[in-house]
This record gives structure tokens, C-alpha cells and sequence, in this order.
């Protein structure tokens, strides 16, 4: 089958492939920060962790050759930067915003020294399920062919949003989201419920960098991420903290920021970086059409500083 | 050893007393505010000596040279001042707005904002005479980077959007614009390699301060961050903005109107910043293009933290993370380490200065006797 035949069609299917593909790390990141700020506390610094996680994910995979192995590192490196995160907001007076916004700094800092070697070798990279076999358009194909974290994304969803209902650990979080007190009063301790949500937010956002660096782009180099962990922060707060309204917002999100590439391959050029820009522009809409000065937002964890 | 503030924080400890016995107590708030940053910087520097150690560089080396870089020598002070000039004006970028209890990290995308703005008047007013083309780029680069802010403090003050993560939303929407206008309508045809728009000229550009390199720039972030001072603790409208960053239920019973502030505050504040990027147009680059995203809005957030806000203690504090940054050259060439180090330095420094929050009021010997 010839390449243009299918004509504007491209457009759609390559937004639609860019769902699928550009949406991991967004999905990933929101539901980790949504389980961080579950518990109460905001952690603005997963646009570090997701560069760190991309940085430390395509290292390893490159020195043992096996993919998984980075990806695991990469959630490993977020968990760290998640207790440092949070080991710093435990100290009395400390403001996490900030906190977040210095780790933020700090882990694109040690992506880029520790990530200067890697720049150059090609590391293993994740494979792909191949979705589209029973199609012969080339475009379909290409655009379902799936990576095993997405289908793992997808599925984390449902759960989360169970766990947070329904399970002892989830009932924990929302406590100490929703009133420190009443979690003190049934003898938890705040910070430790904090400290561990934190841990596995970072978690989940390094596997989310992991992404970045094995499978889309698949390569390591400095201008990997720019913002989409901050992005994917503020989606949390129009999904209203729900895991499954995550989901959503992510696909929707992905398919933002395919449609500059899947315009230029069709030969619209002009406005290539105004299109690139749309998940932010996006975001700050959504932000604008949800957010009201008068209410606090439904949904809203109340220990949380950011919504005030 | 580590650090000089640390030192010399530590000299006034142990000179003050002995003459005046009630100093500590009297003084005990202001010298906390040296004390416990510079102690927060020396930690910070101590862990990157640990850090490169790992890496088998020698510490002292690093110290040596980062020093030497920064201020061991008149061409090394010359290129610190430089790269202070800009960091002046971001950082009031975020320090003005947190007087109202807002965190505005979006400063560079207010530079970006500004030096677009500050290059589309020179190009429009080519031909007449250089001081009314500069006085339209100071102009119109504090309208534009000013505006930018402002959008950021609007949607907070009428949408209840949160400040934080739209202006640093803003600054990829910024940059966007940037490439966007760069590699289009105002690119100049002759910048093959490099997008960039036409010069503004040698003629408009604002030169160097008489007898040094440092250019103009350094006294525009003078005059910004005094003024600023003198705004915000000395006039009425800057303590009503400290009124109601402190209690805003309090400012609006006491009728103050919020809005204006937080409208006025955020312009005023997007404003340095695109002064900011009008310096670097108008006395480093000579033209608008992507070089000019070089993380002075990002390092500007880091000096205004460093300096607990304070416009007057911007100035210091920009002039040291001007020379780590200036020092990033010799350590890259010296002692091979990569350009990324000065990032890891100053993030280090940021956790350091923001877990030393906790000290506050805790220091035994400054609290006397209760």
C-alpha cells in the first residue's frame, strides 16, 4: 500500500497512535503525583524524577542489555528522590512547593552530568506488542503497536482507583490527606503515610521516564522532557484526583502533543512549534475552564497546600 | 573553609558581643538570616566536594577553582557581574510576588517574552537616533514581560488557577512562541544554522559599563532590585502587599483592593524579568533566538529563595550564583567536569537553603535567655 494514499487520514491516526504512545509518561506521572497528593502533600519536583528516570533507565539497560532492568532503576531512582522529597517536607516549616520546584532543578542537574557518557551509545531499548496485524494500512499498524508499560498504565488505573475506595492503604492515604488530625487520632503517623506515597509516586514517574528513554523517543539526550512532568502535575488537578479521569486526561493529553509531528508529516509545517506547545496550552485552558476562585475544587484533598 | 558567608557570618558572631552585650538578642532575627543560609551553602558545598570526589576529582581543586573562577581574578569578577545582571532581575521575579505570598517560578518565560518584545521595537524603530530605540526596548520589554506575569496573577486573582504551575506553563508556551516568530515571520533570511531574527544594530546596542566588560545591564538590576526594596518595605502600597500576603481575609477586611495588588505586584514583576531579557538583547546577543532560553529565569528562582526574598539580599546573592555559574567554564576545562555541574551545584544548594528553613528560631545562643 502506497504512502499517502490514505490522505488526511494520516492526521487522526497518527494522533491516535500519539495517544497510545506519547501518553505513557503523562499516565505514569499522574497517577504517581496522584497518589502523593492523595496523601496531602504536592510534589512539583516530577519533571526531575522523570528526567532522572529516563537518564537512569537508558544507562542501565545500556550496561546490562536488558530493558526491564532499566526500567526497574528508573523506579527505583524516583522512589529516592520521592523520600528525599519527603524527608525534607517533614522538617517543621518547610514549604513543599519549594521543595518540589528545588528538586526539580536538582534532578535535571544530575540527569544531565550523570547522563553526559550516555548521549552517544544506543542502549537496548522495550519491545512492543503488535496490535495491528490484521490491518494492511501501514499507518494503523504503526500506530498500535503498544508498549507493554502502556498496557500496564492502563490497568494501574482501575486499580488505583479501587485501592483508594476500598483497601486499608487507600483508606490511610485519603485520611491523611483529608485531616492529619483524624490519621493522628487513629494512632498513624502522617509523615510515615506521606513519606511511602511519596515513594511510590516518585516511583511510578521514574518508570514514566523510563519510557522517555526506551521506547518514545527511545533515546537519551538533554531535550527529552520539557514539562511533561509538570504537565502531567496539573492533570491531576482537572482529573480531580481520580485515577480513571487520569487515565483519560493522559490519552487526551498524548493525543495534544502528536498532533504538531502528525501535521508536519502530512506537510503542514508553518506552525510546528505553535502545535508542539498544545498540551500546555491544553492544560492551561482546561486549568482556566475548571478552576473558580470562590469553591475549592470537589474532589480536593484538604491538607493539600496547592488548592488552598 | 567552605564557604566565606559562612565565615564571615560566623566573624560577626564573635566580634559583636564583646562590645555590646544585648547585640545577639537585639540582632539575633537579621543575623539568622545570614547565619543560617550561609551555613545551608556551606553544607551544599561541602556535598559537592563529596559528589566529585566520587568521581576521583579533588575537592580542594574544586574549590580552588570555582573560587578563582568566580572572583579570583578582574576578568573573573567581570564575567560573574555579567552573569549576575540578568539573575537580578528574575529573581524579583519570583521575590516581589512572594511578598504577596504567590510563587512565581515562570520567570523565564516573562525574559523570553520581554526580549522578543524589546527586539520587535528595535527592528520597527531602525533609523532613528539609539537613545529612543533603547528607551522603546526597556519599554517594551517590561510591558511584555510584565503582561506575561500578569496573565499568571490574573488567572489566579479571577480563575483560582494555581500561580505555580501556570507560569511555568507559560514558559514552554513562551519558548514555543519564540521558535515559532524565530523560524518564521521575523527570521532574518541570512541565519542559516542558527534561526534567529536581524540585528538591532551596533548602534543600539547598550555597551559596557566605561572602563570595565560588564555592561549596563548590572546597573539596570541595581536600580530594579533598590527600588523594589524601597517599594515594598517603604511605601504604602508595598506594605499593603506584605498586609495581605500575610492574611489576605485581614487585607480585604481592612478594604484594600486584592486584585490591584496581586495585578500590579505580578506586573511589576514579569517586568524585571523582561528587562531582563532586554539586557541580554540589547547588550549580549544583538538579536532574538533560542540561546536566549539559557535557565537564567530557572537559576533566578534559586537566588530569590537563597535570598529569603529580600530584593536588597538579591544583590549579593546574585552576584555569588553568578559566579558559580561564571566558574562553570574553568572546572569544565580544569578539571573535566561536565557543563551540567554548576546545575547539580545549584540544586544542591536549593535543598540545603530550603531544609535550613527549619532552623529558624532555633538557634540556642541567638534566642538569649527566656
Amino acid at each position: 500500500m502506497a504512502d499517502g494514499s490514505i490522505g488526511l487520514w494520516t492526521v487522526p491516526l497518527a494522533v491516535l497512535g500519539g495517544a497510545i504512545r506519547v501518553s505513557t509518561p503523562f499516565l505514569f506521572v499522574s497517577l504517581g503525583e496522584c497518589i502523593t497528593e492523595r496523601s496531602g502533600r504536592i510534589n512539583l519536583g516530577l519533571e526531575g524524577t522523570l528526567v532522572m528516570g529516563a537518564m537512569s533507565a537508558y544507562g542501565i539497560s545500556y550496561l546490562t542489555g536488558s530493558p526491564w532492568l532499566g526500567v526497574l532503576a528508573a523506579g527505583i531512582t524516583g522512589a529516592l528522590l520521592g523520600a528525599l522529597h519527603a524527608g525534607i517536607c517533614s522538617l517543621p516549616r518547610v514549604n513543599d512547593v519549594a521543595v518540589g520546584i528545588a528538586l526539580m532543578l536538582f534532578g535535571t542537574g544530575l540527569a544531565f552530568y550523570l547522563g553526559k557518557p550516555l548521549i552517544e551509545p544506543t542502549a537496548p531499548r522495550l519491545p512492543a506488542i503488535d496490535f495491528g496485524w490484521w490491518s494492511d494500512i501501514p499507518q494503523l499498524r504503526a500506530a498500535l503497536r503498544v508498549n507493554v508499560l502502556f498496557l500496564i498504565g492502563v490497568l494501574l488505573a482501575p486499580i488505583l482507583y479501587w485501592a483508594f475506595r476500598t483497601t486499608r492503604w487507600g483508606l490511610l492515604i485519603r485520611t491523611a490527606g483529608e485531616s492529619s488530625d483524624a490519621a493522628r487520632a487513629m494512632g498513624h503517623s502522617v509523615l510515615l503515610i506521606r513519606l511511602r506515597a511519596t515513594m511510590v509516586g516518585g516511583f511510578l514517574a521514574g518508570i514514566g521516564g523510563s519510557f522517555l528513554s526506551l521506547f518514545y523517543p527511545g533515546s537519551w539526550n538533554e531535550g527529552l522532557s520539557s514539562g511533561q512532568g509538570i504537565t502531567a502535575v496539573a492533570l491531576v488537578i482537572f482529573a480531580r484526583w481520580d485515577p480513571l479521569l487520569c487515565l483519560w486526561a493522559s490519552l487526551a493529553f498524548g493525543g495534544a502533543a502528536a498532533l504538531g509531528p502528525a501535521l508536519q508529516s502530512v506537510g503542514v509545517t508553518s506552525g510546528y512549534h505553535l502545535f508542539n506547545a498544545a498540551p500546555y496550552i491544553l492544560t492551561l485552558a482546561i486549568m482556566i475552564i475548571t478552576c473558580s476562585p470562590k469553591r475549592t475544587l470537589t474532589g480536593a484533598p484538604a491538607e493539600l497546600s496547592i488548592t488552598r | 573553609m567552605t564557604s566565606e558567608a559562612a565565615d564571615s557570618a560566623e566573624a560577626i558572631g564573635a566580634v559583636a558581643p564583646a562590645a555590646d552585650p544585648g547585640f545577639l538578642q537585639r540582632h539575633g532575627g537579621t543575623i539568622e538570616y545570614v547565619l543560617i543560609p550561609g551555613a545551608a551553602l556551606a553544607g551544599a558545598l561541602v556535598v559537592f566536594g563529596i559528589f566529585v570526589m566520587l568521581f576521583g576529582k579533588n575537592p580542594l581543586d574544586l574549590y580552588f577553582y570555582m573560587y578563582y573562577g568566580a572572583f579570583g581574578t578582574w576578568f573573573s569578577w567581570q564575567n560573574t557581574l555579567t552573569r549576575a545582571a540578568p539573575l537580578i532581575l528574575t529573581a524579583l521575579c519570583t521575590a516581589l510576588p512572594a511578598q504577596l505570598g504567590m510563587v512565581i517560578i515562570g520567570g523565564e518565560g516573562a525574559l523570553l517574552i520581554g526580549a522578543l518584545s524589546a527586539t520587535s521595537a528595535a527592528l520597527l524603530l531602525q533609523g532613528m537616533p539609539p537613545f529612543v530605540v533603547q528607551s522603546a526596548m526597556v519599554i517594551a520589554g517590561v510591558i511584555g514581560g510584565g503582561l506575561w506575569i500578569m496573565l499568571a496573577g490574573a488567572l489566579r486573582q479571577y480563575r483560582g488557577v494555581n500561580e505555580t504551575i501556570s507560569s511555568l506553563l507559560l514558559v514552554y508556551i513562551a519558548l514555543a512562541i519564540l521558535n515559532h516568530l524565530v523560524e518564521g515571520m521575523m527570521r532574518d533570511p541570512a541565519s542559516l544554522n542558527k534561526p534567529s531574527t536581524r540585528e538591532i544594530g551596533a548602534a543600539n546596542m547598550i555597551g559596557s559599563i566605561p572602563g570595565t566588560d560588564v555592561h549596563w545591564g548590572l546597573v539596570f538590576g541595581l536600580i530594579a532590585a533598590v527600588a523594589a526594596y524601597i517599594l515594598i518595605y517603604h511605601t504604602v502600597f508595598g506594605f499593603a502587599a506584605r498586609v495581605a500576603g500575610g492574611n489576605i481575609r485581614a487585607a480585604k477586611i481592612v478594604g484594600l483592593g486584592v486584585s490591584k495588588l496581586i495585578l500590579t505586584i505580578c506586573f511589576l514583576a514579569g517586568g524585571a524579568a523582561g528587562l531582563a531579557g532586554m539586557v541580554e538583547v540589547a547588550a549580549v546577543q544583538g538579536r532574538t533566538n533560542a540561546n536566549l532560553a539559557a535557565g537564567y529565569g530557572f537559576t533566578g528562582i534559586l537566588v530569590a529563595f537563597l535570598a529569603r526574598q529580600n530584593p536588597l539580599a538579591i544583590i549579593p546573592v546574585a552576584i555569588l550564583l553568578g559566579g558559580i555559574s561564571a566558574s562553570g567554564g574553568l572546572l569544565q576545562r580544569r578539571l573535566g567536569l561536565p557543563d551540567a555541574s554548576v546545575l547539580v551545584l545549584q540544586g544542591i544548594i536549593f535543598v540545603f537553603v530550603l531544609a535550613s528553613d527549619a532552623l529558624y528560631g532555633r538557634i540556642g545562643f541567638l534566642k538569649g535567655k527566656s
